[in-house]
């Protein structure tokens, strides 16, 4: 055999291996895709029907009634913009101060902030929680909402480090025309970096939107609980009566959100992931 | 007129206002609680009443705590899904990095289960664990293998866990690497291919050097990650599994905190947490250190 035919052979064998592979990964959510629009007697059929006979599709109905699930919808997206849209803003004002403004003792407040980092969430999750309960704030948005307010350290991270590739020069010519400085931001920093903020703005959305961890500390009522906890509340209650179609249609609503929003911008989100992984 | 100076000073001013929010963010989210926390470990602090200082009794306590001791081993036997990830992942990006139709398809496929939403995902690996019904058992019918039922058994609930979290990491590890393979310059294996070198010495020699530094990233940000796991034994076991043998760390801080409101001890264990943490994060830096002496 030649060199090119070979690698034809070996290139199939991988196109092959990797097909099986995508198949396996993608199984677990078609078997919940299809199991939610089955009846109750194909959900337990064995072997497995994939293709049901009949496509029921009266649990994406019937959820909406089971529970909380549309305020559960309203409160994640309140979260989740809230926190994007205005923590993106402080944000990226402070990479670009961090970046593009002298001042004393810049790298050292910056360090401070990466430092931050190395706390994780469970060490401090205690003592947030009893300053937001002093604060009467325990079963409300708020304990998510605003610690985002004050910015992202991630994002400010890879913001800094995007903008210090953009020449300095832009920047000084502006000054000396004597822009103020929220429009050297706004006008001129803010439109360079429109792609990278954008990308980094999705995979936050992305975070918050399932976050679990946070939202199970604070909220009991369902009627503030986000979607998350809605869904897992639904999982909790209905598996007891086996009514699987109607906690996998609940589970599909939850995916839905962030999937559109990733098969839409994938290509964004996947190069945003690959440069900030492979830089730190 | 504008002088030098003043421009000087309205640019102090700005900057520091602009890096406001997040430096206060940092002081009152951050390092006020954490050093609360530290505080918190030394005291019999419930939440409610006051807090008595009791020193290390905490600590002491922890360590005759059977339930820490499990929840300890259970957060690092979980992480035998980091190995078993990276190998996979390696594989996948390596195929991937090939000349093949499709590639921008399959990193999509792969890369779904990573954005999905932990607790949607850990309902549907629930149902697919179910010992009668779920799609693990039935997909061993297959082969005439009568699988158990794994979450209700305390040998196979972390099995199951471990496969859960690599199938649901697994995009984003191959990612990474697709990433670090792409960017090593083809003609160094055009060069070793003159030189007539097999595709295992060409892996060994080239590919693997070059995707080291990526390897150790993930490896510790996967150590980082596994220490806080804690959603998918929340939603797919509740009361901690059999003999509580698939609750992790966080889950028995969170468990001790806010069911039994025993804050002290809790914040004791996430001192605990956060040193190992620490700890990994400092090997990081240390290690990052060296290999770029080494690059030069």
């Amino acid at each position: 055999m030649s060199h090119s035919q070979r690698t034809k052979v070996t290139n199939t064998i991988i196109f092959i291996a990797l097909a099986i592979g995508a198949i396996v990964m993608i199984a677990p959510l078609l078997w919940m895709l299809s199991t939610s629009v089955k009846e109750k007697q194909d959900v337990f059929a064995l072997p497995p029907v994939w293709i049901p006979e009949v496509f029921q599709f009266s649990k994406y109905k019937e959820i909406w009634e089971a529970g909380p699930l549309l305020s559960g919808i309203k409160n994640s997206v309140i979260v989740a913009v809230s926190v994007t849209v205005i923590g993106t803003f402080t944000s990226s004002v402070a990479a670009f101060a961090f970046a593009k403004l002298r001042f004393p003792h810049k790298n050292k407040l910056f360090l401070a902030l990466i430092a931050s980092m190395m706390i994780p969430y469970p060490t401090v999750m205690i003592p947030q929680f009893m300053m937001f309960s002093k604060l009467g704030w325990v079963d409300t948005l708020l304990p998510l909402i605003v610690p985002g307010l004050f910015g992202n350290v991630v994002m400010i991270f890879f913001l800094r480090q995007y903008l210090l590739s953009i020449p300095d020069a832009i920047i000084e010519a502006a000054k000396i025309d004597g822009s103020s400085y929220f429009r050297l931001y706004s006008s001129i920093t803010f439109p360079l970096i429109k792609p990278a903020i954008a990308a980094q703005l999705i995979l936050w959305f992305m975070g918050i939107w399932n976050d679990y961890l946070a939202p199970i500390i604070y909220l009991n009522s369902p009627e503030t609980q986000t979607l998350q906890l809605v869904i897992a509340n639904f999982n909790a209650t209905y598996a007891i009566q086996t009514d699987y179609p109607l906690i996998m249609a609940a589970s599909i609503v939850a995916l839905l959100p962030v999937l559109i929003i990733f098969l839409i911008f994938q290509k964004q989100i996947i190069e945003s992931v690959a440069i900030s992984g492979v830089k730190g | 007129m504008i002088t030098k100076s003043n421009l000087y000073r309205k640019e102090k001013i700005y900057g520091y206002l602009f890096i406001l929010p997040p430096i206060l963010g940092l002081l009152i989210f951050t390092l006020f609680p954490f050093l609360y926390s530290l505080y918190g470990s030394f005291t019999d602090w419930d939440g409610l009443g006051q807090m008595n200082f009791i020193g290390l009794d905490n600590f002491r306590d922890l360590f005759s705590d059977e339930l820490f001791y499990k929840s300890m081993y259970n957060t690092f036997f979980l992480m035998l899904g980091i190995p078993i990830g990276l190998v996979l992942a390696l594989l996948l990006a390596l195929g991937l990095n090939r000349k093949i139709p499709g590639t921008t398809t399959f990193r999509v496929i792969y890369y779904i289960p990573v954005i999905s939403s932990l607790a949607a995902v850990s309902i549907m690996w629930n149902w697919a664990y179910n010992g009668d019904y779920g799609l693990v058992n039935q997909f061993l019918e297959l082969f005439g293998i009568k699988g158990p039922n794994w979450l209700m058994d305390k040998d196979t609930v972390k099995p199951a866990l471990i496969l859960m979290t690599v199938w649901k990491g697994l995009g984003y590890t191959m990612l990474l690497y697709l990433a670090a393979l792409q960017s090593v310059s083809r003609s160094y294996y055009e060069a070793a291919e003159l030189d007539g070198a097999s595709g295992f010495q060409m892996f060994r020699n080239i590919t693997w050097p070059m995707v080291k530094p990526v390897t150790f990233f993930l490896v510790v940000t996967n150590i980082i990650g596994g220490s806080q796991i804690f959603t998918e034994m929340n939603i797919m076991t509740p009361t901690g599994g059999p003999e509580y043998s698939s609750a992790s760390i966080v889950f028995y801080i969170w468990d001790k905190a806010f069911k039994n409101l025993q804050m002290g001890y809790a914040s004791a264990m996430a001192m605990i947490l956060g040193i190992f943490i620490f700890i990994v994060t400092l090997i990081q830096f240390k290690m990052n250190e060296k290999s770029s002496f080494d690059g030069d």
